[in-house]
């Protein structure tokens, strides 16, 4: 938890300013965040976000994992993208192993980072528009989101903390009718995307309440250390599915949407623009999806189907020694970084040979984000406070670990 | 796929606008490097990251403008006991770079990068709290994550998993 300032942050000789507590739980501010506004007014002056109110020490409890054990962890670290912790930290791992992944886990990867990214963007956008005022749109966002999450729960038996993808690969199969259930979902989501944006983008009032608010020039951007969106939405060209692809990001064709003024609105532009390429590559996965083995050949590494283990007797011994020893991994050091709903998410992995990690940090998008919400807010009104920590989507869980 | 052998040799990895740059400025303070699993890795000197990171933001043809992490590692109980690991990105070039300082258990202290990157900021407070690493020059080095009457640093290698009873 963070502590109070025993100070106040004012200058006790300008007897203008108010301090002002926001958070930490107010519904504006997605969790646990809590802001110590100093208020001239309803201009802001300065604004000191105060976290730590949701830290659970994953990283320490890492350490004390196999290196398999640590996979469910990651689901609750960024809890609106579970799949995509999942995925950089089981490639942090291949990495470390060197270990190849079958096309077919690949391409399984891609097709639910995609769906996760939706995921994420529609309860941002259902959210962020619900605290500029437009109900509406929440309702609809979650719509959507419930038919995703219904996918998630037919792979891996899980609404959201679904740890399905494994180090080596998937957990299992994808069961029969997931696939069209997933493209009866991509034909009409593009629909459901223009409904959204006609309740918002050319809504006057949400055109008021976002353009030109919490501005953030693109020099800002990258010293303040912003990512994905949020630097996107300043016209920085970056984004590391086409940049530094993993998992197969090469063979799919999309376009990186860029904006131009730093404010909410170009952020939430750019965020719409996602959601119609993700499906887009949804399509091509569900399009080009090769047949063939969702585990890689390591049976070391990767636990045995359980028909298997009932007839083969090394592999019932490979199961046994996974689960009671765990898997020793070669000495050394990574950083992977995937591109998540909320920019880079990186895992950095220190192994010293032992079957479990010896440091894993997790260096969250969102704690990244959250130092330029200062930049963006100074100098504006409380009421766009809400409009900016909302353009910067933060989840607290993947601030605070 | 057989990860290849680490290359740890510095005439090797010249090559590397980053490593050319810094040898370029002064080649005392890179103290080792290796390549490693498509990861460039390089030991400086503590006085001196400061300046070696200011001199690789400034860099012409490969400006590592982004500190995408900063973080710590504790090898409780060797000596040099803690080392901090900066993950820095250039974005124009899509470059990746680590550097690391290693510290003494007895006088964890280095200098801030904040004047370098202001998003330095929160990541040396983070250490600071967790690790008990402390930067000289960071403006506002207080606890982050835990409350500020907290006692010991979490991260390090010698609390136990379960905190102190």
């Amino acid at each position: 938890m963070a502590h109070v300032p025993s100070a106040p942050i004012v200058d006790p000789s300008l007897d203008r300013t108010l301090v002002l507590n926001m958070g930490p739980q107010h519904p504006s501010t997605h969790g646990v965040l809590r802001l110590v506004l100093e208020i001239d007014g309803e201009t802001i002056v300065r604004l000191h976000p105060e976290i730590g109110y949701l830290h659970t020490g994953i990283e320490k409890t890492c350490e004390a994992k196999f290196y398999q054990q640590v996979v469910p962890l990651t689901d609750r670290i960024d809890y609106l993208c579970p799949l995509t912790n999942n995925l950089t930290y089981c490639l942090a791992v291949e990495k470390l192993l060197g270990l190849e992944i079958p096309p077919k886990a690949q391409w399984m990867r891609v097709l639910l980072n995609e769906l996760t990214r939706i995921n994420s963007h529609l309860v941002w956008l259902g959210t962020h528009a619900m605290d500029l005022g437009a109900m509406t749109v929440f309702l609809y966002c979650f719509r959507e989101r419930e038919d995703i999450l219904r996918m998630f729960e037919m792979v891996s038996g899980q609404r959201m903390m679904t740890s399905y993808f494994r180090i080596g690969g998937l957990a299992l199969e994808p069961p029969l009718g997931f696939f069209e259930k997933v493209k009866s979902f991509a034909d009409r989501f593009p629909g459901n995307v223009d409904e959204y944006e006609g309740l918002l983008t050319g809504n006057p009032i949400f055109q008021m309440r976002t353009k030109g608010i919490g501005r953030l020039s693109a020099e800002d951007a990258i010293a303040l250390g912003a990512t994905g969106p949020t630097l996107r939405g300043s016209g920085v060209d970056i984004d590391l599915r086409r940049d530094a692809p993993y998992t197969g990001y090469e063979n799919f064709k999309f376009n990186v949407p860029l904006g131009k003024d730093g404010d909410v609105f170009s952020r939430y532009i750019i965020r719409v623009q996602e959601l119609r390429e993700s499906i887009g590559m949804v399509q091509q996965a569900l399009a080009g999806m090769p047949e063939g083995p969702i585990k890689a050949d390591a049976p070391k590494v990767v636990l045995p189907d359980r028909e298997k283990m009932k007839t083969q007797m090394e592999a019932l011994i490979y199961h046994f020694k996974i689960i009671t020893e765990g898997f020793s991994v070669p000495a050394g050091e990574v950083y992977q970084a995937v591109e998540s709903p909320r920019g880079e998410m990186g895992y950095y992995i220190v192994s010293d040979g032992t079957a479990k990690p010896y440091r894993v940090h997790m260096r969250g998008p969102s704690f990244a984000n959250l130092q330029t919400l200062s930049k963006m807010c100074e100098g504006q009104l409380i009421a766009d406070v809400v409009a900016a920590i909302g353009s910067i989507d933060v989840v607290l869980g993947d601030i605070d670990r | 796929m057989p990860l290849a052998p680490a290359i740890t040799d510095i005439e090797e990895l010249k090559s590397h606008p980053a490593l050319a740059r810094l040898l370029e400025w002064n080649p005392a303070i890179v103290q080792s490097a290796k390549f490693d699993r498509d990861e460039l890795t390089l030991w400086i000197e503590r006085g001196a990251i400061r300046e070696a990171c200011a001199i690789l933001r400034d860099n012409a043809d490969c400006p590592f403008n982004y500190l995408a992490d900063l973080t710590c590692v504790d090898w409780y109980p060797s000596e040099p006991r803690f080392e901090v690991v900066y993950h820095l990105l250039s974005i124009p070039t899509k470059e990746r770079i680590r550097l690391k300082v290693k510290l003494d258990g007895s006088s964890p202290v280095l200098e801030s990068v904040t004047s370098v990157w202001p998003a330095a900021h929160n990541y040396e407070r983070e250490v600071f709290d967790l690790f008990g690493v402390r930067f000289t020059g960071h403006p506002r080095l207080e606890r982050i994550m835990m409350p500020e009457n907290w006692e010991g640093h979490p991260l390090r290698k010698d609390y136990p998993v379960e905190g102190y009873r």
